[in-house]
């Protein structure tokens, strides 16, 4: 069962031309911040969505549990449409690539729940008087816990496509469709479905968050087992937050079986290797579908569907069979495309990175304007020191959960038996959202009286810790079994065969895992460092709890403020750290 | 099924004076293709062969219209080719097969893109499947085939969309030997008894062996740049038989074409600008390779001397594996290569007959003497203060007179070099070269 893409879902560590971040970063920045003084100017007379209150009946769980699902579900093919066309865009073209891919990496490292401080009153003046405007932003908060990572690996995908399968889809002749359709879309599947699946599994940490928020004056509340819970803590009723952790439970399970392990099942077809070596994921759920004549002859109209649709031309200037007269359309495109030609490259260059550098000031100003219109340099300070704060937690936590779950996978991953049967268990529990047990940790801090700046504190990684476990797991299973033998037969043992065997030897692995659980815990931050239970609140000192506060105020100055130093540090935090380790990794240490 | 009626007036195909080139940050260009013409009539098999950067597989490309060229004409039945030709298909010395389609889908692939209607497009590919030997096994992914079947699909997939012209690129160079030969075999056959829907075969290949057996013209390729060294028609009767004298003939001289000198001069008057002496490409070959074939010389089976096809059939060499052993050998004063033969010379044989320490002094001492790349590097770092030379900038010194990947190569071939010399080392963390005994 193992079945571990371990560089997919790391981003794109050369893709990303550094400097581009300075452009990038204001741009995205700014961005969102236009979108929050344009929605909180229409919004001014809204009043909050009226919807339904949550009932804490247990027996409406299902139907509360089903919604949830079913914005996930809204939420993962928005985010394929995302991908599809940005990430298409940014592999065909030299000059988007230049800008989208430094986008998307800022993006990326934008925390998820400062999405939903700036679109939530956005959404709302979109669609006023009915809960689709807050449906949308929860929708919205859980694809951007999704969509820049499928669209890396997709970017990544399309960029190393076999140059010998495009030589045969060239020579024959191919139009882009067809080559997206029959070449580079399966190419990419395997990744990308790995990432749908690591994406997801960080997704509903997010439902859960998104369904019940406050921003200012604007309340969601939207029916689903995020608000279940939220109504939960709120009446301080510990027997339905069990009921709703047992809600996720089954429905994560579902989830997982039902759709995913299919899907990676039959993704496994797509893989360019051509020797059958590894070992092949399996699905029940897929033997039946493929097996029983029923479901085959249900499912054949639509295979023959896909057949025909990924074979149409829609051509622009292609040749089809017969020597067919080139379109209008074609002939008009390839008269441009050969005038774009004839301008020297360097000048068109040159524009557009004037242009890109314009509209990077241009964002990076009205950012820094709108932070000044409510916040002053004490503030940046604060949130530079709280960032600092949250930095060293972070830090700290990795190291931890570093040093107790590396031992602990090493010891599974070499156990085949064991491994096959704690892998799966650790991925669910990475996909279980972990602030659906916050209650029951603030519960303990209230009771005993402890200081929240401690013991918020693990609370961030509680549910990304289990990224670094089954990365682990998968590494020391992957190690090769000649490698053990000979550190069995030289009798190098102890401290030794740690530093100079199995170490080395799952690096690249757990430096994926590493990086997730990072990444997961800065997202985690927002909610880990400000917790209620009923009337009382716990806010640990940081720069997750000032974002939270600030978004619970409406101010949006310092929301802003606190996400764009947030991302700064996420960003430096990559650069200076992941990325090199990881590009260390990749050169020194995989084991081919 | 095939059109036998040569014409003689416009040929199949057509190319004029070509030149291939890629401009290199420095200002000066890598050229790969120098001048080549070449012309395809109906009903002949053309051979290119040549030494890996050689520029044969860019050749092929540029017939295919995959590949535009830097300068000359390009003519398919006298019209200009201006993008993928139509009429051409190819056949990937890796398969190139799509791995997420069956047999029957693969083959299926090329009739589909060009829109061809469903009916009779399953006709043809029911045709070509039955023709190259497939029938059975139109339901199986390529991972489940032996790579002689997938050669066979990849066969199939071009003869399917009835080209004029098949392109090969080194199509049997992937397959073991005896699977290789089945293939041929097998082709061959269909070609000669005219079954195959195409009037002209046009294939890449470095096997010297399967050229004279295949072909009817062979365009034998100098590298660096690419140009056509010689053209040699085979007029020997098919089937044709290995150990015939006459083919063995054919073999050897072709050998010797192939092992001649080039005229150095020729290649540095062309350039404006001459590159520096150490500015030359090294062919990455094991230390542990010299030594075997300088012992394997110096045994009693050969006395310092070997033919080279006799050598490589001996070894079950191909001559893409031994020719950059001989030629490194040759260029390091172990080895004279000469008209298809290889003649230790008298410090080869020493090196032969030494024990390690020796070789080593050895082989330091040619390597400073023979190569001047390791010459340069030794000299710099004898002169720098701290007895270090990064590696970037020779990278780039070298990549200005040279494609990428050979630079890559050449420091490869000389890392590896000095290393056994002990003459100095490499270090792959700060990417600079050293002393050994300072490290």
């Amino acid at each position: 069962m193992v079945w571990i893409h371990t560089s997919v879902s790391v981003k794109a560590t050369d893709a990303a031309p550094n400097r581009w971040d300075v452009v990038a970063l204001p741009l995205v920045i700014g961005l969102l911040a236009l979108v929050a003084i344009g929605g909180r100017e229409m919004t001014a007379p809204l009043d909050s969505v009226a919807a339904s209150p949550v009932d804490l009946d247990p027996g409406l769980l299902p139907d509360y549990a089903l919604r949830s699902t079913l914005r996930m579900l809204a939420a993962m093919v928005a985010s394929l449409l995302f991908t599809f066309v940005y990430a298409t865009l940014a592999a065909k073209s030299r000059r988007a690539a230049m800008l989208l891919i430094p986008v998307l990496d800022v993006l990326q490292s934008v925390p998820v729940l400062g999405y939903i401080s700036f679109t939530v009153v956005f959404f709302l003046a979109l669609f006023p008087g009915s809960t689709l405007g807050a449906e949308c932003a929860a929708i919205f908060a859980i694809f951007t816990s999704q969509a820049w990572n499928m669209a890396f690996s997709f970017y990544q995908s399309l960029r190393t496509v076999p140059r010998d399968l495009g030589e045969v889809a060239q020579g024959f002749g191919f139009s882009g469709w067809q080559r997206f359709w029959t070449l580079e879309a399966p190419y990419a599947l395997p990744g990308l479905v790995w990432n749908m699946m690591m994406s997801m599994s960080g997704g509903w940490f997010f439902v859960v968050a998104s369904e019940a928020i406050t921003v200012g004056d604007h309340t969601i509340t939207l029916p689903g087992v995020g608000s279940y819970l939220a109504e939960a803590i709120a009446q301080q009723r510990l027997d339905a937050v069990g009921w709703a952790v047992l809600a996720m439970l089954l429905v994560i399970l579902a989830y997982d079986q039902l759709l995913f392990r299919p899907l990676v099942a039959w993704a496994a077809k797509f893989r360019v290797e051509l020797t059958g070596g590894r070992e092949a994921p399996e699905s029940w759920v897929l033997d039946l579908f493929q097996r029983t004549r029923f479901f085959r002859a249900l499912l054949a109209p639509l295979g023959r569907l896909v057949d025909r649709v990924s074979w149409w031309r829609f051509s622009f200037g292609g040749h089809g069979a017969g020597g067919r007269a080139r379109p209008l359309a074609g002939r008009l495109a390839s008269a441009l495309a050969r005038g774009m030609n004839r301008v020297p490259t360097r000048a068109v260059d040159g524009g557009w990175y004037a242009l890109l550098a314009v509209a990077g000031a241009w964002c990076g100003w009205s950012m820094v304007t709108f932070i000044a219109s409510g916040a002053g340099w004490a503030d940046v300070g604060t949130a530079c020191l709280l960032g600092g704060a949250t930095l060293l937690r972070v830090v700290v936590l990795i190291v931890a959960a570093s040093l107790v779950w590396v031992p602990v996978g090493v010891v599974i991953g070499l156990r085949p038996r064991l491994a096959e049967a704690v892998q799966p268990a650790a991925q669910f529990l990475a996909a279980f959202p972990a602030n659906l047990l916050f209650p029951v940790a603030v519960v303990g801090i209230v009771r005993f009286d402890l200081d929240p700046d401690l013991w918020l504190s693990p609370l961030m990684i509680l549910g990304t810790q289990w990224y670094i476990l089954f990365n682990v797991i998968a590494g020391a299973a992957a190690f090769p079994n000649d490698l053990k033998e000979a550190a069995a037969n030289f009798h190098i043992r102890g401290w030794q065969w740690w530093r100079d065997v199995m170490l080395p030897g799952i690096f690249p692995y757990y430096i994926t895992g590493a990086v997730t659980a990072s990444g997961g815990s800065w997202n985690a931050s927002i909610v880990a460092e400000a917790v209620r239970w009923g009337d009382t609140s716990l806010t640990a000192h940081g720069l997750g709890g000032y974002i939270a506060q600030a978004t619970a105020d409406g101010d949006y100055p310092r929301i802003v403020l606190g996400i764009a130093v947030m991302a700064l540090l996420v960003i430096l935090f990559n650069r200076l750290l992941w990325h090199p380790l990881y590009a260390f990794a990749e050169r020194r240490l995989r084991l081919a | 099924m095939l059109n036998t009626t040569t014409s003689a007036a416009a040929p199949l195909f057509a190319l004029t004076n070509v030149r291939q080139a890629y401009p290199k940050p420095s200002g000066q260009e890598y050229v790969v293709l120098d001048a080549v013409d070449l012309t395809l009539t109906n009903g002949e098999i053309v051979g290119l062969l040549g030494r890996s950067g050689s520029g044969k597989s860019t050749l092929l490309r540029i017939v295919a219209g995959l590949v535009r060229p830097t300068a000359g004409d390009v003519r398919h039945h006298g019209a200009a080719v201006d993008g993928p030709t139509d009429g051409v298909a190819m056949v990937f010395q890796t398969f190139a097969l799509f791995p997420w389609m069956t047999v029957w889908e693969n083959v299926m692939a090329g009739l589909k893109a060009k829109g061809v209607p469903t009916k009779e497009a399953e006709t043809r590919a029911e045709e070509a499947i039955n023709l190259i030997g497939l029938s059975g096994f139109e339901s199986a992914y390529p991972k489940e085939l032996s790579g002689g079947m997938r050669q066979r699909v990849g066969f199939a997939r071009a003869l399917v969309v009835h080209p004029e012209i098949l392109l090969m690129d080194e199509p049997f160079s992937a397959l073991d030997v005896l699977t290789a030969e089945t293939l041929r075999t097998d082709l061959l056959d269909l070609w000669m008894e005219r079954r195959l829907p195409i009037q002209s075969i046009l294939m890449v290949t470095h096997n010297i062996e399967e050229a004279v057996l295949m072909c009817d013209r062979i365009l034998v390729f100098s590298s660096n740049p690419g140009r056509v060294a010689a053209e040699i028609r085979v007029t020997l009767s098919h089937p044709r038989n290995r150990l015939d004298p006459e083919f063995r003939a054919l073999v050897d001289d072709i050998y010797a074409l192939m092992t001649a000198r080039k005229p150095l001069p020729l290649a540095a008057t062309l350039n404006a600008k001459r590159p520096p002496a150490y500015a030359e490409p090294l062919a990455h070959v094991s230390t542990n390779l010299l030594a075997g074939l300088l012992e394997t010389l110096a045994s009693p089976a050969y006395h310092g001397k070997a033919d080279l096809p006799h050598l490589a059939a001996t070894l079950q060499h191909e001559i893409d594996d031994l020719f950059p052993i001989a030629e490194a050998l040759h260029q390091l004063g172990f080895a004279e290569v000469e008209e298809g033969d290889i003649r230790l010379t008298e410090p080869g044989r020493l090196f032969a007959e030494s024990g390690v320490d020796d070789r080593k002094r050895l082989f330091a001492e040619h390597l400073v003497l023979r190569v001047p790349l390791a010459a340069h590097i030794h000299a710099a770092l004898k002169q720098a203060a701290n007895h270090r030379l990064p590696a970037g900038p020779l990278h780039a010194a070298l990549a200005a007179h040279m494609s990428d990947g050979y630079a890559d190569e050449t420091l490869r071939a000389v890392t590896s070099w000095a290393r056994y010399a002990e003459l100095f080392t490499y270090d792959d963390e700060s990417e600079s070269f050293g002393f050994a005994d300072l490290e």
